[in-house]
Parts: structure tokens; sequence; C-alpha cells
């Protein structure tokens, strides 16, 4: 699990963004520095500790199921960068 | 030489929960409103919005997972499912991953034998639903109405074995969520949706085989059809040296057969990870006791027990049994009245007909269980004969009140003394020397005539067997 | 009397006793934008008609007998808190065009206080960057030394107040966002505990660890915003349900009692003399005010800007997944057949290089066979390295440290390396991957004239103490270089 095995052209298909070949060479360059830095967490020894996946360890923040108002669709769908009638314009959807 | 395949299928069921609002935000779940209408920040993805639980979708959850066997997870999370879709708005999906609210679980499908096969479930989790999309020559236009709308994904072993018992466990589940009430299951409306996997392997080999994902059966006969027509496919391939591939394939419902739409190599790395604004839901024991005991009867139980109890039919128990709120009516009204049978009859006769006859259910109709009870009580006090019954069950059933009233107020008490109906029979015989000549020459019908005749002349409200029994006299007293 | 240099305490008395208006203390806050900021560059955005606007209708509630505590106190907003009406950049490329349907909750608690949204400042695109050089749109300069860098990522916050074109200013902070740009540019940044002001309608980066405070001229101010931006929102569930106090009304006295720990692994070689020796002053000062110094230890320090970049990056590559040019904001004009080229050609055009790579980080940490060795492995450390906090403060009612340390970087001077640029956060990361509070409070300059800020640190809702040691040290402070 070397650091210098990250593919970054892999990793940036997996994320859907698009490098160009400067980008993707200069990531490729840089990201294995970055984790070889961050491989210093490796020689912690870290069995038996609980992971930390939230800010606080509290628990059960549920809401009631009361409706509220939602926003106005005029407004909503002038924020789309592309409308059709009343929906949000995409290129055709193939399913998969 | 073509063999016979030993069949495995799990089944992946989404179902839409019956809550007010959708999983995360306050917007309305709705079904055919116009597109977009109800969106807010939240289950649009806004930049800078955040998701909060709804407590009535983890309780239906839960309490569809004690329905179902399930043991609960006392520490259940939340994690974010990446992939990027249109129908997604945050290209993740939140959901559960290796926290899910119920583990494991059974449910029983009636077998042709008549016997039952336990199939077990795998967990249950809550996750939220994806908007909807609609296609036009190079566009498709999103509405994200449909999305955040909370989902319970039940995922069972590959317990069963052919398509019949798929359709048979769908049946079934769908029967006990209907009957707890925590989703609609309405199929059309995509309530309750499917992915199915199948698997092939000849008899004698323990591991199961290279399994191939369905998807796209949007009714339980389509899942049905779908998985015969795959099972069929695998078995020609297998028959003819060929390898399964382990694929994703769309059922086709217009053509009838399975499509590929994507193969393993394809699949996603979901990257998933701990939602960071979703809190674990913790629930303590003592709370899952108090669940457990608020739970309602299972219809299988509910039929063996009515049956057991109130001495009626087991067709009449299952009929009942197989709706909550009509079997809740029923104990109502045999508990009041003392007798499960004429209980059971009145119900499985004249209410399930108005229902039917009104496209009302038991729920949405103005007849009360004490109404039934005081018409059951006149009836067989004979205070009112059976068709001013039915008259004024009708009336009950479509504006309430108290049947006893009505027959108070508008005397509907029916006539059995004899003082009464003398005249009325002395009259009609007077009147109809044909009819009774009829008689004396053997037509039995024309007693039925003059019977008629005196139920109309009381205007309905004559005890019918008590004129028989006059008119029966008369006549024998005419031909002496 | 310069009004747009007011502080927010002296702005509420002038408004309250009608030595001026709301409109005039507006129009001298955009005045002075308008004379100082074209060469600065703290703000993105601002609309004069619409503040005036605002500003006009708190004079006229304030006509008819309201008095709502901010009334007519305009602010300025880093541009990546949701204000309904405006825009909200993140100073991306990726929200050209959007427009606000919302207000975050911090705003709409100030609006309610009454206060005027004269305008958006400046950030690294997304928050992710410690100089503002990350920004798509515009470079901010420092104004105490224009061929340096504001701090970041909420440095035209910093700007903006430290150059007297806000009265005081919303940043928020991820990992040093609010605290490191005000020491460099010599104001007061508030970092609240994790779960103490909602994040509803913040743009996130990193959920687990982002918190919206205020930047300001003065403690007390702080003190002030925070009483009126803190407390349970039932649109954040990570917020707390823990009482607010007055924290403005308790702050005053000294600091006797109080114990201070200087955490050693925070004074090491690497810190620059000079800041070195502000800090040690403004530790002094708080000695002489009655405080007790002790010597404590924060054992994993030299692993909070590991376990912090993979932790952040790895929340900001699902966080900034919802920008792919469906919904709102920047769509690629570039013809596309099918949603993924689309996302794919909007993505590449909409994110800028740093956004980018932390993207790249974050989903490779995530993914398939890296998730436990990286993301599981980093969330355990902070796990040790809150517990290092909860020990230290079993010792010691606060830590006091530097914020950074150097003082602000000349511009360009970090640009392309950017493993040197994660290294700027190390004294400010730990604070968000503990949920604690932290405060920078000016404590003098370096003889070129740079700011330098302390960093009080305080248990997690325990801002009083935080504020208080502040301020105490505020008012003692020897304006030294």
């Amino acid at each position: 699990m070397a650091a210098e095995e990250i593919d970054v052209a892999y990793v940036a298909q997996l994320a859907t963004i698009r490098l160009t070949d400067e980008e993707a060479r200069l990531f490729q360059r840089q990201l294995p520095v970055i984790l070889a830095y961050v491989d210093k967490l490796r020689c912690l020894d870290v069995s038996g500790i609980e992971p930390t996946s939230h800010g606080h360890p509290v628990y059960n923040v549920l809401r009631e199921d009361v409706p509220e108002p939602g926003l106005d669709p005029e407004r909503v769908l002038a924020n789309a960068p592309a409308r059709l009638r009343d929906t949000f314009k995409v290129p055709r959807i193939v399913e998969s | 030489m073509k063999q016979t395949y030993r069949v495995s299928i799990g089944l992946e069921i989404h179902v839409q929960l019956k809550t007010r609002t959708k999983l995360f935000c306050g917007c309305a779940t709705s079904f055919g409103v116009p597109p977009n209408t109800c969106v807010c920040p939240v289950c649009l993805g806004y930049p800078g919005a955040m998701p909060v639980m709804n407590r009535e979708a983890v309780r239906l959850t839960l309490v569809s997972g004690l329905m179902l066997g399930c043991s609960i997870n006392t520490y259940s999370t939340f994690d974010r499912k990446s992939y990027f879709y249109p129908d997604m708005p945050k290209n993740y999906q939140i959901t559960q991953y290796d926290k899910p609210l119920c583990l494991d679980g059974i449910i029983d499908i009636p077998m042709t034998d008549g016997g039952r096969k336990p199939i077990r479930l795998i967990r249950i989790h809550l996750e939220e639903d994806v908007a909807k999309s609609m296609h036009e020559s190079s566009w498709s236009g999103v509405d994200f109405n449909r999305a955040g709308t909370p989902l319970m994904e039940i995922v069972t072993h590959p317990d069963l074995t052919s398509a019949d018992e798929a359709a048979a466990f769908l049946t079934a589940l769908r029967h006990i969520l209907l009957y707890i009430g925590v989703s609609a299951c309405n199929l059309e409306e995509g309530n309750m949706r499917c992915d199915v996997n199948v698997s092939l392997r000849p008899p004698g080999q323990d591991a199961l085989g290279t399994k191939v994902e369905l998807k796209n059966m949007n009714t339980i006969s389509g899942a049905h059809d779908a998985l015969q027509y795959e099972i069929a496919r695998q078995s020609e391939v297998l028959d003819a040296g060929g390898r399964i591939v382990q694929e994703t394939r769309r059922w086709d419902v217009d053509s009838g057969v399975t499509i590929h739409m994507r193969s393993k190599e394809d699949a996603h790395d979901y990257r998933y990870f701990a939602e960071p604004d979703l809190l674990p839901i913790v629930t303590p024991p003592d709370q899952i006791d108090a669940l457990r005991r608020s739970l309602p009867e299972l219809p299988a139980v509910r039929r063996e027990r009515l049956a057991r109890q109130y001495g009626i039919p087991d067709y009449d128990a299952s009929v009942l049994a197989a709706d909550r709120a009509l079997a809740d009516f029923f104990e109502a009204v045999a508990q009041r009245c003392g007798t499960g049978k004429t209980a059971s009859n009145w119900i499985m006769t004249d209410v399930l007909r108005l229902v039917a006859a009104h496209e009302t259910p038991v729920t949405a109709c103005a007849l009360t269980p004490e109404a039934l009870v005081e018409l059951i009580g006149m009836v067989e006090a004979r205070t009112i004969n059976a068709l001013t019954a039915k008259e004024l069950l009708e009336e009950a059933f479509l504006s309430g009140g108290s049947p006893t009233e009505q027959v108070r107020a508008r005397g509907l008490a029916q006539v059995s003394d004899s003082g009464a109906l003398d005249g009325w029979v002395d009259a009609v015989v007077q009147a109809n020397p044909k009819s009774v000549a009829d008689w004396k020459a053997g037509k039995q019908a024309a007693a039925g005539f003059l019977i008629g005749q005196v139920m109309k002349l009381s205007k309905g409200k004559a005890d019918p067997k008590v004129v028989g029994r006059l008119v029966g006299e008369r006549l024998a007293q005419q031909n002496g | 009397m310069e009004l747009e240099s007011l502080t927010v305490r002296t702005a509420i008395d002038g408004l309250r006793k009608r030595q001026f208006s709301s409109v005039e203390l507006t129009r001298a806050v955009l005045d002075a934008i308008t004379a100082r900021d074209g060469v600065i560059g703290a703000y993105l955005w601002v609309d004069e008609a619409d503040a005036l606007k605002q500003a006009a209708s708190a004079d006229a509630a304030r006509a008819g007998g309201a008095d709502a505590l901010l009334l007519g106190v305009p602010l300025a907003i880093k541009d990546i808190l949701n204000v309904e009406g405006q825009p909200c950049t993140c100073a991306s490329k990726i929200l050209a065009g959007y427009r606000a349907p919302y207000d975050a909750t911090v705003i709409a608690r100030l609006r309610e206080a009454g206060a005027v949204f004269a305008g958006r400042t400046n950030l690294d695109e997304f928050a992710m960057g410690s100089t503002t050089e990350n920004s798509a749109i515009q470079l901010t300069r420092n104004p105490a030394a224009l061929d340096r860098v504001p701090g970041g990522s909420s440095g035209g916050s910093a700007a903006a107040v430290a150059g007297g074109m806000a009265l005081a200013a919303l940043g928020t902070d991820t990992g040093g966002s609010i605290r490191q740009p005000a020491s460099f540019c010599g104001c007061v940044g508030l970092k609240p505990s994790y779960g103490r002001v909602s994040r509803y309608g913040l743009v996130a980066f990193a959920s687990s660890l982002d918190q919206i405070g205020p930047m300001t001229q003065t403690v007390e101010d702080a003190a002030l915003l925070l009483g009126v931006m803190a407390g349970r929102d039932p649109h954040d569930a990570t917020t707390l349900d823990r009482a607010v106090p007055n924290y403005a009304a308790a702050l005053g006295g000294d600091l006797k009692g109080l114990r201070l720990g200087l955490p050693k692994e925070y004074f090491v070689a690497g810190l620059d003399p000079e800041v070195a020796q502000r800090v040690q002053e403004a530790v002094e000062s708080c000695r002489r005010c009655g405080a007790e110094i002790v010597e404590v230890s924060l054992p994993h320090t030299e692993y909070a800007v590991a376990t912090y970049y993979i932790l952040a990056s790895a929340e900001a590559s699902a966080n900034l997944a919802r920008f792919d040019g469906v919904r709102y904001g920047h769509r690629s004009a570039v013809a596309a057949g099918t949603p993924l080229e689309m996302y794919l050609n909007t993505r590449a055009e909409g994110f800028g290089r740093e956004v980018k790579r932390r993207i790249i980080l974050g989903t490779y940490v995530l993914s398939s066979g890296y998730y436990d060795a990286y993301y599981t492995h980093a969330q355990r450390v902070r796990t040790l390295i809150r517990r290092d906090f909860e020990s230290a403060f079993m010792q010691c009612d606060a830590l006091l440290t530097p914020v950074s340390p150097d003082p602000a970087y000349l511009i360009g001077a970090t640009a392309e390396d950017p493993l040197k640029a994660y290294l700027i956060d190390i004294f400010t990361v730990t604070a968000n991957l503990a949920g604690i509070c932290g405060l920078s409070v000016p404590c003098g300059t370096t003889p070129a004239g740079l700011p330098v800020g302390l960093q009080v640190l305080a248990p997690a809702f325990d801002e009083g103490t935080l504020l208080r040691i502040g301020h105490v040290y505020e008012q003692v402070r020897e304006v030294r270089s």
C-alpha cells in the first residue's frame, strides 16, 4: 500500500473530474509526496482505539414528521442552468 | 441432455415508507403533483443544506423489523454512498452500510403442498429515494419531488428456489407491510420496487453459482416472469456448456426478456463513509421491548386466533384477518353481541357488500361497531325484519347514527302480534279469491303471493314469519 | 468620527443614542470599500442599493420602537454562507450564477437581531487554503502589508475588518480558517466549539470539522456576535442543546484562579522567532493578570496535519460531488451527449486546482482497498488527538499557543508546494479535530510590522473562558513590536 500506488487518472474518474494532461502530471507527482507524508500515521498503534466520525459523541437527534413549507418552484428553477419546462434539463439519461 | 439446476434467488426490496414528510426535510411526500413543487434546499442537494432524520421513518423501519422477526441493532449509523447520477441531488445517497437498523428476520411463504417455508432476511435498512426523470429526444428532465422520500430496503438470503416462491414471498411481504400500515405498497406508484439476484448450480454442488442481478421489475408478476425467463436463459447457457457471466440485466416488460445492462467490471466503488451530519440511532433494549409490545398481531397469527376464539370458519377468519381494520371492527362487534358467528355473517355478507358497492373501506364509512350490534340485536329480537335491517345498515354505513333511534323515530318496528296481523290477513284473503282458489287447486306459489300482499299492506312492518303462519292457517280453514 | 472603524459595541451604542443612523453607518462602510478595496480586494460582492435599503428599514424599525441588539449594524459575510437573494460563490467558478434561495441559520439569527448584510468577502475556493490565493475570482492583499497574503481561508473577512472596511465579519474555520487570517491581519477571530453554532447554510467543506465564527476588532465584539449566533438549530442535528450564556456580559475581571497551559509541542523549532517572542510576551501578560502558567503536553500534535488532510479531503470529496451543473451554478457549454460527459466538463471547468487536488486525495483515501489504511486509521488517530486535549484540560483551564508558525507570507510564497502549504495549519487543525473552541487575539507585530496572533484554546462549549482570557489580555496588551 505504498503511496506511489495512486493512479491519479483512475481516481479522477471515480471523482468524476476530467483533468488536463498538465494537471494529471502535476497531481501524479504531488499526491505521492502528500501520501508519503500522511504515511507517518502508520507508525501509531491504534488497535483498540475507536474511530471518531462525528464532532461530538451524541446520538438520536431526530425531527418530528411534520411538514414545513418548501421552496417556490419558480425560484428553484431560476437557478437551473437549463430547464425543460418544470424540470431540470440534462443530456438524455441512458439507464445504467 | 438437459438437466435440472438448483436455483437460488435473493431479493432486495425497496419500500417507500408512509410518512408525511421526506426522510431528511419537511417537504411533503407526494405522488402525482406538478414537478419540483415538493422540494427544498435539503432534498435538492443545495449548497449548505443539511439532513435531519425523520423520527417516524426510523420508527416504521423498527416496527417492520420486529414484525418480520429481525433483531434490532441497538447502535445504528448512516453512511454516504457515492455515485454520480442526475437523479441523485448530492451525488451521494444517504443509506446504511455496516450498521443497519434491523438484522436477520424471517418471512414464511405458503407452499403448494399446503406447508410453509421460512425465507431468511439478511437486513433491513433505511435510505433516501432518488428523483424521477422523464426522457425526450436527446434530453431528460429531472423532477426532485420524489428525492428524499424514505425507503426501507429489505434484503433476503438466497433462500428462494423458484419464480413462484419469489412471487409468493413478495405477496406475503406486501400483505404484512400493508397490514401494519408502514407503506402503501402501491406498485404502480413505485411504493414497492424490487431487484433480484439469481444463480443456478448443478445438483450436488454446494457453492452458489455465478449470480446475475435483475432490475426494473415493477410488479410481482413482472418479477415472476423475469425470473422465469432468466432461469430458462441461464439453464440453456449451462446446458450448452457455457458459463454465466456476473452481470446486471434489465427486465424488458414489452418484449418479455432480460437485457444486459452492465458487467461486474463496471461495478461502482461507492466509497461508503459515515455521514457526519447525521448522528447514530441508539435503541436500548427497553425501548425495543416497548416497541415490541405495541406491535399489531400478524395476519397469520390473528387468523388462527379469530377462528379459535370466535368459532368462525377458517375462510371467514382469513378474510377478516387480512385487513387489520376489518378484523378490529369484527372483534369489536363480536365482543359486544356475544356471538362471533353472527357478527362474522353480517360483516362477511352485508358489510363487505356495502364496502364494495360504495368503494368505501370500513375505516372510512360511518358505520360503528355499536350500530351494527344494535341492528343485530333488533333482528335477533325480531323487533325488525331482515329487509328493514338491510336498509338501516346501508343508512348507517353512509350517514352514521343509531339504528335503534331510527326504528323508534320512524316506527319501523315490525308487527308480530296476531291481533293486528289477523285483520290484514283477512282483508287480503277476501280481496284475492282467485289466489285462494289457485292455492286450493294445488298452486303452492299462491300462498307466497298472499304473504307478499300482507307485507305490502303492513308497509313492510309485519313479521314475515308470523304472516306466513297466519296465512297458512287461514288457507287451511278455507280448505276445511 | 470614522464610522466605518467603529467596533460593533460602539456602533450599537451610537445607534441606540441616535448619534448616527444605520444608513449613515452603512454608507460609511460602503464608502470605505469604494475607497480602499480596489487595492485590498477583500470583497467579492457588494450591492450598495440593497445594503442601504436594509439599513433604511433598520432605521425605520428603530423609529418604530424596535431595539434588537444588532439593529442597523452592517456586517461582512464570507462568501460561503447562504444569504437569501445574494450570490454565494465560495470563490469558485462552479457556483457562478447561483442565487441563494434561503438564509443560513446564522444569517437568519443575525437578521432577526437586526444586522445589515453589506457585502460578501473573498476566500480560498471552498475554504481550501491558508492564504486566500486559491480564490478563483481575485487576489486579496493583507492591509498590514500589501505584498503579503491575508491568510485564509477567511482572508477577505480578515482583510475587511483589519482594513477598516467592515465593523465585523463572519468567517468559517475547518482547520484554522478564522484564526489564522485573523492573526495575519491583526484582528480577533473566534472558532466556536463544534456544535455551538449551526452549520445549516454554510457550504460544507468538511462537515465534521467546519464551524462558523465571528471576526472582529475586539474580543467583546466576538462575544456579542457569538451570543446571537450560538445555540441549537433544528436544521443542524450536530448542534448541541446547551444553554447560550450572555458571553459579552460575563467579560471583565482578571485571570486569577485560571491555569493556562503551554503545550510544549507548539513551541518548537520551525516556529518563527519573532512570533515565538510575541507569544511569550502575551503569556507573561496573562501571568501578570493572575493566571498560573503550566507546561502541558499534546503528544499527538505531530500527527494532526496528516490526520486533518485525510479526513477533511475525504469529507470534501463527497460534499463537493453535488456541484454537477444540474440544479444550479455553472454548466459547461461544451456539447455533451450524456450526463457524465456534462459532469466531467462542468467540474473540469468549474473547480480550481487546489479543489481538484483535495477531491482526488479524498476520493483516493475512501476508495476500495485504501479506506481502512487511510480513512479509518486517521479517524482513530483523531480519537487520540481528542484524548490529548481531554488530558491537557484536566491540568489547565485553557491553552495558550501561537496561531501560525509564521507571520503573513509573501504573495506566491507557498504556491505549488501543497505539502508546505498544508503544514502551515499545524497549530490550528487540532482544535477542529478535537471539536474544542479557539480564539486568535492580536499580540503585537514583528519588527517588519506584520501582525502576530495569540491562540487561546478551551474545552468544548467553554467559549466563556476563552473570551474572558482574550478580553483580559486585550485590555493589558502592550502595543509593541
